[in-house]
């Protein structure tokens, strides 16, 4: 019940907002009939729909994860955020051993096994994509490599 | 005598070493994706789509291993479903039925075998019929015009809609969030940026793949993080790989019906490999003269449900192919391998790329042969590999992806967003909200406005024109079959329990 509610609340606000986004985009002088804020202006319509019936009927409630899966899901997110955010900077190899061995250590709670995993995977996976399949990574940080 | 010159000619094509070095390759990757619970055929060729594009594969390679890997997956699936009773991907659920009964009663060797064989049948006799029949279709397909591939496009959204989801509302939405994510970027008529708000990165729109990788893979990470304590079903022995060959040829005719029925749901937008393994099982389980013994580890039971699910997925090439709307979400993503690899699929396809075609056709039927060997004889080699602890395998999983997408782009701003993708698969997820329609959507938004403005240019701005064929209003009238049908037909398609003794909860 209440899933679906905040579910369709939020997507009218958005779709209420790509509406208004939409009556905003520009047409220029050689536009057809239609024009570039029509269709959008649909699906804009079509969502508010969808999100309306979520809000008025909606289905009963599934199993939401209890605060310490929250924080567990959190966490996992946090680290493929940082692992977005260093793989440039860092290198491949350090930034995939550190998040692997932590996301291994999640699921395995045993903090050898994970070290090991990161480890190996950093390492392995490194040697795959640049020797085996000739992807262009940069395995060590920037200001190492010159 | 035209296909067989084809055939010759894309065998030409794909008989090289080079691809048929590719072809066990993907034959071998798929099953083992195939296999691993979570990672099923379309998240498995997703991830590879990204890492395939970067190591700068022509278009035959890259179709030659994408599709392998594709069936490699299908035929994969069957083998968690009978040893581990958790489903290796979605269509190989059926199998779950009478399969792991089967390796309980001492028959695992059987029941390996048997799906095996008959994944070959399937998935042979689906290629060939694909053969003959996506050649006619193409000379449909010339006829139509911009307001009936509107129509088209409308049709695909609202039978994969229809049938993805408990809930209409939910479908749509899904949908219309693919639709209006495909809108970002510079609009091609006038030239404007369209939802860009000022960020630079998505003046071209948000990538497919990026999109792809997160709803499927990225998503199924989060997925299985939450889910990890209660997948530890206890796996069945499996003894000497031994063939019955009075078994095995006793299901011959369950195979060829299990076959027609899953390249025909295969065929029709939106059914795909699920529920083509589903209809195949429910209809043989009624013609049956002992329908209580399915469920009990009947063979057929195991037969029908695999022939249909491989035959589906060459089914599913049809529309694929000759309209460029896929019919599922794993075509959707070969849709998204072709669009990477600039190939528009398209009766244009057939005429001005035919070695193309071919060449995938003749690959298709080489990997099928590569995978029937693997799946049969040295099908232990899987068995292994399924006891790779998932501590493992899901960060290697995940790692995969990224490398995939930074590799292709090289921009931290496309992680971002995938990891956003992978948030919103999740949280879609939990409330019964389908994802495949939101791929859809993103894959085909922009042809559905352009073929929109393209028929308003042709009537000059009259809506009914978008009414006036009459492959038009034929296609919309089952679009709104599509969409408005499952909701009467829920009750009575009802899927059987999964057997007993199962962990595994996933929906």
């Amino acid at each position: 019940m209440k899933g679906d509610r905040i579910f369709g609340l939020v997507m009218m606000v958005v779709a209420l907002g790509y509406l208004l986004s939409a009556s905003t985009v520009e047409t220029s002088f050689m536009s057809d009939p239609v024009g570039p804020r029509v269709f959008p202006y649909m699906i804009g319509g079509l969502v508010l729909i969808c999100a309306l019936v979520m809000v008025l009927r909606p289905d009963p409630d599934v199993d939401w994860p209890g605060p310490a899966m929250v924080m567990t899901l959190g966490a996992a997110l946090l680290a493929l955020v940082l692992y977005a955010l260093t793989i440039k900077p860092l290198g491949f190899i350090l930034p995939t051993m550190l998040v692997s061995g932590f996301l291994s250590w999640q699921i395995s709670r045993r903090p050898a096994q994970a070290a090991l995993a990161g480890a190996g995977l950093g390492i392995g996976l490194y040697v795959l994509f640049k020797t085996v399949l000739g992807l262009g990574l940069h395995g060590l940080p920037r200001f190492l490599m010159g | 005598m035209d296909i067989l010159s084809n055939l010759a000619m894309g065998f030409s094509i794909a008989l090289t070493p080079w691809t048929l070095m590719l072809a066990v390759i993907g034959a071998f990757v798929g099953t083992i994706i195939g296999a691993l619970p979570g990672l099923g055929p379309s998240n498995g060729v997703a991830l590879l789509i990204p890492i395939s594009f970067s190591m700068g594969l022509d278009a035959i390679s890259a179709l030659v291993l994408l599709t392998s890997v594709y069936y490699g997956a299908m035929y994969g699936g069957r083998i968690s479903s009978i040893l581990l009773n958790i489903p290796g991907d979605e269509p190989a659920v059926m199998t779950t039925l009478d399969g792991y009964p089967m390796a309980k009663q001492g028959f695992a060797s059987d029941a390996l075998v048997i799906s095996g064989v008959a994944s070959f049948v399937g998935a042979f006799l689906a290629t060939i019929a694909l053969m003959l029949l996506a050649p006619l279709l193409v000379q449909v397909v010339y006829k139509f015009g911009p307001a009936d591939y509107f129509a088209l496009y409308a049709l695909a959204f609202c039978t994969l809609g229809g049938i993805g989801s408990n809930n209409q509302a939910k479908s749509a939405m899904a949908v219309a969030i693919g639709l209006g994510t495909a809108m970002i970027g510079y609009d091609k008529t006038t030239g404007m940026p369209r939802f860009t708000f000022g960020n630079m990165h998505l003046n071209d729109g948000i990538s497919f793949l990026v999109a792809i990788v997160g709803l499927f893979a990225v998503a199924e990470v989060f997925h299985f993080i939450e889910s990890h304590g209660r997948d530890s079903a206890i796996g069945v022995k499996l003894g000497k790989i031994t063939v019955d060959w009075a078994k095995l040829w006793s299901t011959r005719w369950t195979m060829l019906r299990g076959t027609v029925i899953g390249f025909a749901a295969g065929v029709l937008p939106g059914a795909g490999a699920s529920i083509g393994s589903f209809l195949a099982y429910m209809g043989e389980k009624a013609i049956a003269r002992d329908p209580e013994s399915f469920g009990k580890g009947n063979p057929r039971g195991v037969a029908a449900p695999e022939a249909g699910n491989n035959a589906a997925a060459g089914g599913a090439l049809v529309p694929m192919l000759t309209l460029g709307v896929p019919g599922s979400g794993t075509t959707a993503v070969l849709l998204a391998l072709l669009l990477t690899l600039n190939i528009t699929p398209g009766p244009l396809l057939f005429t001005d790329r035919p070695e193309v075609v071919w060449g995938l056709i003749a690959a298709l039927l080489i990997a099928n042969i590569v995978l029937l060997v693997m799946n049969v004889p040295m099908v232990k080699i899987f068995v292994h590999i399924l006891s790779v602890p998932s501590a493992i395998l899901l960060p290697g999983v995940t790692m995969i992806a990224f490398v995939g997408i930074y590799s292709l782009t090289g921009s931290s701003f496309d992680m971002l967003m995938m990891i956003g993708f992978g948030v919103m698969g999740y949280v879609f997820r939990k409330l019964d909200i389908p994802t495949v329609p939101v791929i859809l959507g993103i894959l085909l938004g922009n042809a559905m406005e352009d073929n929109l403005r393209r028929a308003m240019v042709l009537s000059d701005g009259d809506w009914t024109y978008l009414f006036s064929s009459p492959i038009s209003v034929g296609l919309w009238l089952a679009a709104a079959l599509g969409f408005v049908a499952p909701m009467f037909l829920r009750g009575v398609l009802k899927r059987p329990p999964v057997p007993a003794t199962d962990s595994y909860d996933r929906d």
